[in-house]
This record gives C-alpha cells, structure tokens and sequence, in this order.
C-alpha cells in the first residue's frame, strides 16, 4: 500500500489537460506502477519457491508436487467434479436460454434474477444453507428414501453435492457467456430456417446452435473449468479435499511446496484462461 | 457465423417473422426452460429456506435471539470489521482501476490494450488460497521481500487489516479494469470535440460529460468490488487465520463447530445479516447499470 498510493494519486488531475506530453507521462507512471505491483508479487513467489536457505537454487519444491501424497487423487477429483458441472450447467442453461430468446421473452427477467442470485448471495452463506439441509438430512428422514439419496451426494469419492452447488455457483458466467454468443447470431432466423427444412429438435440444436455458439459454449466452459479449481469455501466447509483444499492442507509440512503449487495451479489456470481468450478473438477475427 | 455482421438488414424481418413463430414455438419454449428453473429453485431454495427457518429458530421455536446475537459482542466487530475492508477495497480499486483503465484506453498501442486486458481477466478471476500463498512468499513474516528489505523490522505485517486490502486489491484492480474499460470506450470523442469547440477547458469536460456519463459505471464497478471483497473467504482464511476479525471467518468458524452449544444457528443468523448487506449494496448496482447501458451502447 505504501508504495502504491503516494505514486498515483498525485497524478490525479494530470489527464485533464490536453496536451499530449503530459498525458504520456501519467500514463507511464501509471503503467509503471500497476506493472510493479502486479508482477513483483509472482516473480517472488517464485524467488520463494526455488531459493532454498541453505543449499541455493533448487527445482526440488516443483518436483516433489508429482510425488506429494494426496495430489493425483485430488487433482483427479476437481477435474471430474469440473467436467460434471461443465455439462449439467450448459444442459441445463443452453435450452432454456434459447428458449426464452425464442418463445417465452416474458421469462428473461426471471432468467436474469436467477443468474445473479449467486453473484448477491456470498458463496459462504449458501454453504451455510448447504450444510444446514445436509445436516437436517439424518435427523428427518431417517425413515424416508430420500436418507438415501443424502447420503449418496455426499460420497467423499465424487460428492455430487459440490456439483450441484458449483452448477449454482456458475450460472452467472455461464449465462453472460452464452447470452454474449447468441445476441451474436440470428438465433430466431436459424432455427426457423432448419425446422422448416424439416430438422427435429435435437438436431437443431445440436447441428445448428452449437456449431454457430462454439466460442460462447467454450469460454462458458473455460470459466466453470477455472472456477470449480479454484473453489475452496463451498468444499472445504463441506468437508471433501478436492485441489484446492488440498494445497491448504500440505501447507503447514512444506512451506515452499504448498507455494509452488499454487504457482502450478495458477499457472493451469491462466493457461486455460489465455486459451479461452485467444480462441475468442480467432473466432471473432475469421468471421 | 457469416451472418452475424449483417444484423441490420435482418432486423427488419426479423421483427415480422417473430410474430408468426412466436405462436406456434411456445409451447416447448416454456418446457426448455422448465429444468433451469427447476434446479436452481431446489439447489438454490432449499438450503436458502433452511438458512432463514435456522436463523430465526432455536431448540425448534421461533425467535430473534439468533439475529440479536449475530449483531452483538465479537460478531458485530468482524461484520463492521468486514464492511470496512471491502469498502475500502471497492473504493481504492476503483479509483486505481479507472485510472489504470484510462492509461490504457487512451494508448495508442494496440498490443498493450490487449495485453492488459487479457492480464485482467486472468488477474480477476485469480483469489482464493493461491493468491494468499502467493503474497505471504512475497510480503509474509519470511516473505522473499520482507527478507531481502528489512521490512520486519520497520513494524510490517501482512497478516493485517491493512495487509489484507493490500492482497485484495489485487484481484479488485482488474475487475476494475475490465468493468470501466468499456464505459471509457463509449465516451466519444465526439463529445469532447463538442465540448472544447464550444470552449469547454478539459476540467469542464469531465466534470459536466465525462464523469455523469461515467458515474453508473463507476459505482456499479464500487458495488462489484465491494461484493468480491465482501464474500471472499478462501483469501482470508489462509492467510490471516482469524487475527483480522471477518464475518466470513466468524461463520466458518461457526459452521465448522467452534461455537457454544445451543448456539449452532449464530452462523446461520450471521450469513442472513451478510446477505441483507450483499443485497443491498446489489440493489443499488442494477439499476445504475441499466442507466449505463442506454448511453454505452
């Protein structure tokens, strides 16, 4: 903070005069500034990772993640709860999304509450409910078929739970995305197009929709893909050890390993972002 | 994809066709969106009915005193003790972010516009623990910075009210960024020609253009970082533990058991007490947001 604010503010009032020699200055500074406060943070945590106090520089913090108990199994375990929310969130949302735009207009205020909700509520407060209703489970329905089914979404080897929850937890990307890749086709022209040449429901859906929302549908996916690896608060509240928790977990034993993997799984990450994005713009660009 | 450029000739159809379809789809428009609705009203309305019917219940009647406990002692210290923080970090991220936003808007180099603005949508979506981790490696009691520049010594500590803005404005920043740069883009440059050809100095082009047309943009962007920062959980707990009181810290502490017993929906009384703070604050974003969006189109 103390680096940060003195540098900026003193430049408040300098790009109101127009004159562009002053103007570049203040952006320099700016930019200089933002540059220093964002990267220094993960050239050190890298510094971190790789200089040992006693024997000097050493990958042994980056090497060890592969053999570190725990890792494979939770990795494993984020990547199938993200593959799960991946397609219930977009056969859940894809339908009704166009079908709001096709037929039911009147529905899209609905639609938009509904997919900002969980922007309003903090994640925290709907583990709270979460927890609540699991809890309530055992002592009401003991009796009841639906025992069964509590137990069952709470199995520690794929916790169907945390799907529903992350389902919920998406919606709002997922919902900007998609609806950013159908304004930007002719959505109502296309579809009446393939039904009066005869094609079914499905098959408009799967052969003309999909097709023309590629970039919308992928960056939905990119976006649920990075949120379900990074959650923490909803899984670890609940009790299971997906990734994320897991780095918490092996952080007290080895300080510059837990660091190096937040590096790795940042690194996964922006990885899977930068993919997105340039395929965004690839798309943009050759039609 | 090729007829996507072409929207206004199509437009016009468009409108007369929706007509004669609208009819005769309805009926499986309405059933497309029924599983939506349907999920999120059990995935959602259940634990969200579960939380209000515990917050106001305790031994199975009804009663306040959860909601008079959660807003007394320790817990009222950590919800001020959150609203501070994200106030701060809403407003210090969106003064810097605008100005970041306007360095880069008004770049003439291209690579860098593009540049900063994929490193903010990664940047934005970068919380939780590996952010923690990252700057406690960096600024921590060990931290490669701390070390290398003595800053234990001077009295510095991360693990602070003051050290938490300092990790929060880092995924506030780019958000920021990414919510103005938009609203920046739709000033016109038109409009600033208008202004100074009528003798308008620059100082009296934003105060009477630039910042009202900006304004909904800017405090929707306030109320955006004020909610990151506020329901942010993953950050804290990794790193300050619960030397920084927090209403987020508070309930998981609550919910994981730490509580008295008989107490057990304190935590649900405080996650109610954040939601009608969250809701508020979200109450003022949508409309400002719909005003934008008539002038930025």
């Amino acid at each position: 903070m103390a680096a940060l604010t003195p540098a900026v503010l003193p430049d408040v009032d300098a790009p109101r005069p127009a004159r562009p020699r002053r103007v570049r200055v203040w952006r320099g500074v700016v930019l200089a500034v933002a540059a220093l406060y964002f990267v220094v943070p993960l050239l050190a945590s890298f510094v971190f990772t790789v200089n040992d106090p006693v024997r000097g520089f050493t990958l042994d913090a980056y090497l060890e993640i592969f053999g570190a108990e725990g890792f494979v199994p939770s990795l494993l375990l984020s990547l199938g709860l993200a593959a799960a929310t991946i397609v219930v969130v977009l056969a859940l949302t894809l339908p009704a999304m166009l079908a709001v735009r096709l037929s039911a207009p009147k529905l899209r205020p609905v639609m938009e509450v509904l997919c900002t909700l969980p922007l309003v509520v903090p994640p925290i407060t709907f583990v709270a409910g979460i927890g609540t209703v699991l809890r309530w489970g055992p002592d009401h329905l003991a009796t009841t078929p639906f025992y069964q089914t509590v137990i069952a979404i709470q199995n520690p080897a794929f916790p169907v739970v945390l799907v529903i929850a992350y389902v919920v937890l998406a919606l709002p990307f997922v919902y900007r995305a998609l609806d950013a890749g159908l304004g930007a086709m002719d959505v109502r022209t296309l579809v009446e197009a393939a039904r009066n040449c005869g094609a079914s429901w499905p098959h408009v859906l799967l052969r003309v929709i999909v097709p023309n929302l590629k970039s919308g549908l992928a960056s939905a996916s990119f976006l649920t893909l990075a949120l379900v690896l990074g959650e923490y608060t909803v899984a670890r509240l609940l009790g299971f050890q997906p990734f994320s928790v897991w780095i918490v977990t092996i952080s007290g034993a080895n300080a510059a390993m837990s660091v190096a993997v937040s590096i790795f799984s940042l690194l996964l990450t922006w990885l899977l972002l930068l993919v997105l994005s340039t395929a965004g713009t690839n798309r943009r660009s050759r039609s | 994809m090729t007829d996507t450029s072409s929207t206004a000739p199509a437009r016009l159809p468009r409108t007369a066709k929706a007509r004669s379809g609208g009819r005769r789809l309805r009926s499986p428009g309405w059933t497309a969106a029924l599983p939506l609705l349907i999920f999120v009203g059990l995935a959602f309305g259940i634990p969200a009915v579960a939380l209000l019917g515990g917050a106001f219940t305790s031994e199975g009647s009804f009663t306040t005193a959860n909601l008079t406990e959660s807003l007394q002692g320790a817990y009222l210290t950590a919800l001020l003790g959150s609203v501070k923080l994200s106030a701060l970090v809403a407003v210090a991220g969106a003064v810097l972010g605008t100005f970041l936003a306007q360095a880069v808007v008004t770049s003439r180099f291209r690579a860098l516009r593009e540049a900063v603005l994929t490193a903010s949508g990664v940047l934005a979506n970068f919380g939780g623990v590996p952010l923690a981790f990252a700057w406690i490696a960096t600024l921590g009691n060990s931290g490669v910075l701390t070390r290398s520049l003595g800053l234990d010594s001077a009295g510095w500590s991360l693990y602070s009210f003051w050290g938490l803005a300092l990790v929060y404005l880092y995924f506030s920043i780019p958000l920021m960024v990414l919510v103005v740069v938009p609203a920046l883009d739709g000033l016109r440059p038109q409009w600033r020609e208008a202004a100074r050809n009528n003798g308008a100095s620059a100082w009296q082009f934003w105060r009477y253009v630039g910042i009202p047309v900006l304004t909904p943009a800017l405090l929707g962007g306030v109320v955006l970082l004020f909610g990151g920062a506020f329901a942010a959980y993953a950050t804290a707990a990794a790193m300050v533990g619960t030397v920084v009181p927090l209403v987020t810290l508070q309930i998981a502490d609550a919910l994981t058991g730490n509580v008295l017993i008989g107490h057990e929906n304190v935590a649900l009384a405080l996650s109610f007490d954040m939601i009608v703070v969250a809701g508020l604050v979200m109450a003022v974003y949508l409309p400002l947001q719909r005003r934008s969006a008539k002038w930025l189109r």
